[in-house]
């Protein structure tokens, strides 16, 4: 169990990144966009689940079950794009 | 026989049990990984089958709003551990009322949700026999507002059931004898409510920030 204080400190990166994922919306990277939009969502994901869902304190055995889900996901988009993508 | 009060029958200790309750929790939300991930990947094949479309489509909806309801959230999320903290250290009055508290943001994030909808339903954006958009391909952007309602939808309807449960919880904590056996159950909450966040954080840019730069 962590602080309030440390807590509080997750959040205000939570919204920062928010902020910032709009705002270079705005700015043209040409196909980087999305890719760009995709990284920040993962950040804050990885915060989220680490931090808040306490993925840090887990057992090894909880862990892999957390990344198991990840994992199939994972299989299911690569799989699929690798057609999708190819044709 | 060691038989201490709280800890079930088939668990040596608290942590044995904690840990299989959280086992159970994540082996859900990896089904719910799943469930979410077919409407994601089918969202994936049609961007990039039709970029242009999904580009048109994406200027109607409404970032500020979107960016306003993820805040909200991201908010309940940091409210959702305080009251997991408060479980800990078993102050029912601050646990009742910080669950209470995420149920209500929950609730604000619906509400604003709702009229969100309300206002692209009043446009013609609603797919249906109403449905018209400027765009040089219509029946794929049509496609991006089918996938638009129905991934914001089920993602709505978790947060329903999350508001829900937060509320009964509040009622549980307020009015139980042994607010000690509260602990995990309130954790096992959390990572739910944790997780529909976890989902809206991916689908906003998805839905919101598309095409936006000039």
């Amino acid at each position: 169990m962590s602080s309030v204080k440390h807590y509080l400190q997750i959040l205000a990166a939570l919204l920062a990144l928010l902020a910032l994922t709009v705002a270079v919306a705005f700015v043209n990277l040409g196909p980087f966009n999305t890719p760009f939009a995709m990284f920040i969502s993962l950040a804050k994901g990885a915060l989220i689940v680490f931090f808040f869902m306490n993925m840090r304190r887990e057992t090894p055995l909880v862990r892999l079950v957390g990344g198991a889900g990840l994992f199939w996901l994972g299989i299911l988009i690569a799989l699929a794009m690798s057609d999708y993508l190819t044709r | 026989m060691n038989v201490s009060p709280g800890i079930a029958h088939q668990f040596d200790d608290a942590g044995q049990q904690r840990e299989a309750a959280t086992l159970g929790m994540w082996v859900f939300l990896a089904t719910e990984v799943l469930f979410f991930s077919a409407m994601f990947l089918g969202y994936t094949v049609y961007r990039v089958s039709y970029p242009r479309a999904f580009a048109d489509a994406a200027q109607h909806t409404l970032l500020v709003v979107g960016t306003m309801n993820t805040a909200v959230l991201l908010l309940s999320s940091f409210v959702m551990v305080l009251a997991v903290r408060a479980a800990e250290q078993r102050r029912r009055f601050s646990l009742a009322g910080l669950l209470a508290l995420t149920a209500l943001l929950g609730a604000v994030f619906l509400v604003i949700k709702g009229f969100e909808y309300a206002q692209e339903i009043r446009e013609g954006l609603l797919p249906g026999a109403n449905f018209h958009i400027a765009s040089s391909q219509p029946e794929h952007a049509r496609m991006f507002f089918y996938l638009y309602f129905l991934m914001t939808g089920v993602h709505a309807l978790h947060v329903f059931i999350g508001v829900l449960l937060l509320g009964g919880f509040a009622l549980r904590a307020l009015f139980t004898r042994r607010i000690a056996a509260m602990g995990t159950a309130v954790d096992l909450l959390g990572l739910y409510w944790h997780f529909v966040d976890t989902v809206w954080v991916f689908l906003f840019p998805l839905i919101y920030l598309i095409a936006r730069h000039p």
